[in-house]
């Protein structure tokens, strides 16, 4: 929790204010009754009426002092809490985006997001009420307590047994509520689960005629919600009857004992109704406290997590760069084992090759066979766990990372656009490029038509993710992004898949006659996208199997044969 | 009575006149309980009135404890004892009554939930298909939840706030009527200051959401896709962003947060003005007429309502934004359950048995689209003989899926017909038509449940025996038995750790069960590694033998062998023929075929 109250120390002040005003309201609040029986015990039965309009005015003066401090105190608490969250927003998001990907994954996308919005809006919310609340209600609670005592020590013990009792009552079903709520919720779940799985299976449900039997199941789950909600729903009525009740037996003390005082001449009829009043102060107050005390329990998990992710360590430590030696190979790995952290077991093993500036590299195997992770160490999204990477002769390690990445243009398997344009997107690589530049990388990537056709041309609008455009022209939008930089080096991650064959091949071709003869990296699942490679790198299951040109692995690489075989022989293995 | 004060004036009229039709859908729903409700109502009525009666016991009974040698201890007594018993008739009553409102509101939670769920089943694809699966649910599950609150909150506040307004009035009556008249001048005044201060805080609101959705845009971006942002060290770039959106959020945020939180203050203070006002009236009534009816227990009760009369009036303002929040999910409720089902069956449909089935199905003239304004398929004839095989072919997203839906009759024909066995498909009731297909999608849809409940989906009542055997012939046997609990293991929702391979052989094994006379079958190898491609092939050529099949077509060999080939390309049938034919022609399919030859 410790930084989370780093950024709320910066409002030292505010956090001072808007209690002390709550207090001095709550305060306030407390005099009123006491006023009210002096006007009943001396206005009314001396027949005073200036006393009765100066009591009145200064009930109505307490109103405003009471409106004024509440409006402060207001002020400040709203202040705190947004200032306190907007802090927090701004370093969680800076830290955040200094995640390398071994990190990122660690935490996961969806919990990243959890973190940014939903945790840090219920924080605010948390300490805005805490401002506000936690001490009013306190306040007024035993501040009730205390005139009570000052009026007639005799009802201390009344007051004291009503107010335990019903913390006690009121705690106890708010707190035995939970569980009860979450078993509810567990049995909604189950009800969304099957609504979520009979629209995302429906031509299959419908195509085994299975309609009537998912009705059933459907209401036998809906069925056990209703009665979990049923049953918690009795439990949490009994709040309001039991706290009722509680309160009037109070009341009905009160009234008992203070009747014999007042019989005996050590109370006014003005003290009875200040007690009466106080008793029936405490339990709204009381109700308000305990849901403080819950808002301030769930403000507190969302700061321990929001903690946690900044506790996280960032970024990648540099090493001192040695003399970088001028490698004629573009791109060298060096006898290396990748293993994710938590995995069992390594994800690469063993990976040795080099490549030569200018050559094109195919990489080729199964799914998960570690294609992406092999090709993900060369811009050093995650680190060797054994052996070497070498970019341009200098290990990777000894990068600055920006610097490393300026030498790869990288095209991710998924093809991401952002909101914004074809020219704000094509900026990503490259941020001062021409117009000119934009048109030619859009060339190269067989996406200049399309992008000519759509309204605007660069200046055509891309929706969020991209989803105004089909799949094959985002990824060829991709592949424009990551070469207009000219880096030396590119990375196609299965980045044509969703290209027809057709396309592909002029793709292909284009990239190969690039002037300044970059290293290319292609990942496919396709034998014909990769057979003209200089060098092809055959996984299976995290290790090379193979390595050599096309020819040479049809000769000696069972794998490759294979895999080329299913694709054009039709094999029947 | 606050109802629509953040809405301007057409908006309301538009809303009123929606909601009056949703009521009515609601009230269909109540009717089932009006037992419950009049039962519910009533003890409304009995909590009201012993709450407010409660107020006027104790002050008799402070009127009683005048001062010293001046109480009237018996009668206070006895008034104690009332109070006791009331509080506690009360209490019960109130608890009974909640349990009512309960039932009411999650027994017609439960029914909606059950028509919306049914209605899902009757739904036509095209419905299901354009719109978001999130969507749907979240009508189902959060609307109806909503709603619910509102509900619940109407039975609990709605009508004790309005009981408590009117027996707070005619009990003030019965004691002064010039104190009543106070009360009721004055306490409109919180309202409109709470009116007031709502309209103007929601503009605020309205700024605070769309600027959090904006950032939340950016959030999903710029963390979703963090990986991008990193390889192209766009860090700084981002935070800049952000920052920019972060400041205005900071502004705008605390603008409403404060402005809001002014109205509980404002409400109090009006509050204690009425307060006041009451003490002073009543004060001056007692001095000047000290044997009138007003006395000083009198007043303590008048106080005590004063303190509380503001109170209902918020509720139920409250209430009413909630409710008409209600009536609003309660709409997209309807709106699904009330949304056209597919068209029902003709009357004297066919059940096709299995003798019938004789493995030919013929298109004539068949005209199709999804939205009028794209056609994707004209004047399509083809006459398939039993055992012929038709591959789909072409470039990813072309539309291949479409053909398997008109043949599932997932979607009807525009124009034209599909015969299956000599009968139009529309002539046939669906589940035989469907029942005579085997169709194994690409998507490998598996529903949550165990390895036996997925693979006997089409044969609940399959035996042991035939559901390993199916297995064994898929080659999923072997995996299975691998798995902690066996054919038992139970999968979640998405098909749990089970990989696509794994899930597609369960897909491949659900059909071998029940293994129909005509297979749709997606050839799925783009997630699949090569060995367990091989496995799939296997089972599929199993499967194939003497059966009339339709492949959508990824591999070579399926195309090159097949009877008929379609070529989709843009979601229309470009070209058909066999393969040498096609390749002959010089078309699209010719292109198409050359080019992954081309290096």
């Amino acid at each position: 929790m410790k930084p989370v109250l780093r950024f709320l120390k910066k409002y030292k002040l505010e956090c001072f204010m808007a209690p002390l005003f709550k207090l001095l309201e709550a305060c306030f609040d407390l005099l009123v009754p006491i006023v009210v029986k002096y006007i009943m015990d001396i206005g009314i039965k001396q027949r005073d009426t200036s006393y009765v309009i100066n009591g009145c005015l200064i009930l109505a003066a307490l109103g405003i002092i009471g409106l004024i401090c509440a409006l402060v105190a207001q002020y400040f608490a709203a202040k705190a809490a947004v200032g306190t969250a907007t802090g927090l927003r701004h370093a969680l998001f800076a830290h955040l985006q200094g995640f390398s990907y071994t990190e990122s994954d660690k935490l996961g996308k969806s919990s990243m997001i959890t973190r940014m919005t939903s945790d840090i809006n219920q924080l605010q919310n948390g300490v805005n009420m805490t401002l506000r609340l936690f001490l009013r209600s306190p306040i007024i609670v035993f501040g009730a307590m205390i005139m009570a005592y000052f009026i007639s020590p005799e009802s201390l013990a009344t007051f004291s047994i009503t107010i335990a009792v019903l913390a006690v009552i009121v705690f106890t079903i708010i707190l035995a509520g939970i569980p009860l709520y979450k078993k509810v919720q567990s049995k909604l779940d189950r009800v969304t689960g099957s609504v979520r799985e009979n629209l995302s299976g429906v031509r299959v449900i419908r195509a085994f005629n299975n309609e009537k039997s998912e009705i059933a199941g459907f209401m036998l789950a809906n069925n056990e919600h209703t009665d979990a909600h049923n049953f918690t729903g009795k439990i949490t009525s009994l709040m309001n009857p039991l706290t009722y009740v509680t309160v009037n037996i109070g009341i009905i003390a009160v009234i008992y004992v203070s009747s014999a005082e007042i019989n005996v001449g050590n109370m006014t009829q003005g003290d009875l109704f200040a007690l009466y009043n106080y008793m029936s102060q405490i339990l709204v107050e009381l109700v308000k406290l305990a849901n403080t005390i819950l808002l301030i329990t769930k403000a507190v998990a969302c700061g321990h997590r929001i903690q946690s992710v900044l506790d996280t360590p960032t970024g990648m430590k540099v090493e001192r760069a040695e003399c970088g030696s001028d490698s004629p190979y573009a791109v060298e790995f060096n006898n290396v084992t990748l293993q994710y952290s938590g995995a069992g077991a390594p994800s690469l093993e063993g990976i040795d090759f080099k490549v030569e500036r200018g050559s094109t590299v195919g990489i080729i195997g199964g799914t998960g066979c570690g294609k992406t992770s092999l090709v993900n160490m060369i811009p050093r999204f995650y680190d060797a766990s054994c052996g070497e990477v070498k970019v341009f002769g200098r290990n990777v390690k000894q990068y600055e990372p920006a610097d490393l990445r300026e030498q790869i243009g990288i095209v991710p398997q998924r093809a991401v656009l952002f909101k914004g344009t074809v020219r704000s997107n094509l900026a990503w690589g490259k941020a001062d490029a021409t117009d000119e530049e934009m048109w030619q990388a859009l060339e190269i990537a067989q996406a200049k038509e399309f992008v000519e056709d759509k309204e605007g041309g660069l200046d055509a609008v891309v929706e969020q993710k991209g989803r105004n455009f089909s799949g094959g022209q985002r990824q060829r939008l991709t592949i424009a992004r990551a070469i207009i930089s000219r880096a030396p080096i590119i990375i196609l991650d299965d980045s044509a898949s969703a290209l027809d064959f057709a396309t592909e091949a002029k793709l292909r071709q284009s990239l190969r006659r690039l002037d300044y003869a970059p290293t290319v990296f292609i990942i496919s699942q396709r034998t014909s996208s990769i057979s003209h490679a200089d060098k092809i790198v055959v996984l299976d299951d995290g290790e090379a199997v193979g390595i050599g040109t096309h020819q040479e692995l049809l000769e000696d690489c069972p794998v490759y044969k294979e895999i080329y075989d299913s694709q054009f022989k039709g094999g029947k293995a | 009575m606050m109802l629509g004060k953040k809405k301007n004036a057409s908006e309301k009229k538009a809303f009123v006149a929606g909601s009056s039709q949703t009521v009515k859908k609601v009230l269909r729903y109540l009717k089932k309980y009006k037992i419950l409700f009049a039962i519910s109502l009533t003890l409304a009525i009995f909590i009201v009135a012993a709450t407010l009666y409660i107020p006027i016991l104790v002050g008799e009974a402070i009127n009683l404890a005048v001062g010293e040698g001046n109480v009237d201890l018996d009668g206070i007594y006895t008034l104690l004892v009332k109070i006791g018993v009331i509080s506690a008739v009360t209490a019960l009553l109130q608890w009974l009554m909640n349990v009512c409102n309960n039932r009411m509101t999650f027994g017609i939670v439960r029914r909606l939930r059950r028509d919306a769920f049914k209605k899902i089943q009757e739904l036509p694809l095209s419905y299901i298909d354009s719109h978001p699966i999130g969507d749907t649910v979240s009508r189902v599950i959060s609307d109806v939840d909503q709603f619910a609150d509102g509900l619940l909150m109407g039975f609990t506040q709605f009508f004790t706030g309005i009981l408590t307004i009117i027996g707070t009035l005619v009990f003030m009556l019965c004691i002064d009527v010039t104190i009543t008249v106070v009360v009721v001048v004055v306490t409109p005044l919180s309202l409109f200051v709470a009116a007031f201060i709502a309209r103007n805080t929601h503009s605020l609101f309205k700024k605070q959401s769309e600027t959090r959705a904006e950032q939340t845009a950016l959030i999903d971006e710029m963390i979703g896709e963090h990986k991008v942002v990193a390889a192209f060290s766009h860090e700084d770039e981002a935070i800049e962003q952000f920052d920019e959106i972060n400041e205005r959020l900071e502004k705008c945020s605390l603008k409403a947060l404060f402005y809001s939180s002014i109205t509980n203050p404002s409400t109090r203070f009006v509050n204690n003005l009425v307060y006041a006002a009451v003490a002073l009236v009543g004060a001056l009534i007692c001095i000047n007429n000290p044997t009138g009816p007003l006395n000083v227990g009198m007043l303590a009760s008048l106080l005590q309502y004063a303190n509380q009369y503001t109170k209902p009036f918020n509720e139920i303002s409250g209430v009413v934004t909630e409710l008409q929040n209600a009536l609003a999910c309660a709409a997209r409720v309807f709106e699904l359950i009330d949304a056209e089902p597919q068209i029902p069956e003709a009357e004297n449909a066919h059940a096709l048995t299995e003798s019938e089935i004789d493995g030919k199905v013929s298109l004539e003239n068949v005209e199709f689209s999804y939205s009028p304004d794209r056609e994707l398929i004209r004047d399509l004839n083809l006459s398939i003989e039993n055992g012929q095989r038709v591959a789909i072919v072409g470039p990813t997203g072309c539309g291949k899926t479409t053909v398997i839906n008109l043949l599932m009759r997932f979607y009807d024909v525009d124009s034209g017909k599909i015969e299956v066995s000599g009968h139009d498909v529309r002539e046939l009731t669906r589940a035989s038509l469907r029942r005579s297909y085997g169709m194994v999608l690409q998507e490998t849809w598996l529903k949550s449940g165990t390895i036996r409940d997925n693979i006997a989906m089409g044969k609940p009542e399959a035996s042991d025996e035939e559901i390993i055997s199916a297995a064994k012939t898929a080659r999923a046997h072997s995996f299975i038995r691998q798995l902690p609990q066996g054919y038992d293991t139970v999968i979640g929702e998405d098909g749990g750790s089970l990989s696509q391979g794994q899930k597609q052989l369960l897909c491949i094994a659900r059909v071998l069960l029940c293994l129909p006379p005509m297979l749709i079958l997606d050839e799925a190898t783009s997630s699949i590694d090569t060995r367990t491609e091989v496995k799939i092939q296997n089972a599929f050529a199993f499967m194939m033998k003497g059966r009339t099949s339709f492949i959508v077509a990824h591999r070579l060999s399926t195309i090159k062998e097949a009877d008929i080939i379609l070529v989709m390309n843009n979601g229309r049938i470009v070209e058909k023929g066999d393969h040498s034919s096609l390749l002959k022609n010089g078309g699209f399919y010719s292109e198409l075929w050359n080019s992954q030859f081309e290096d």
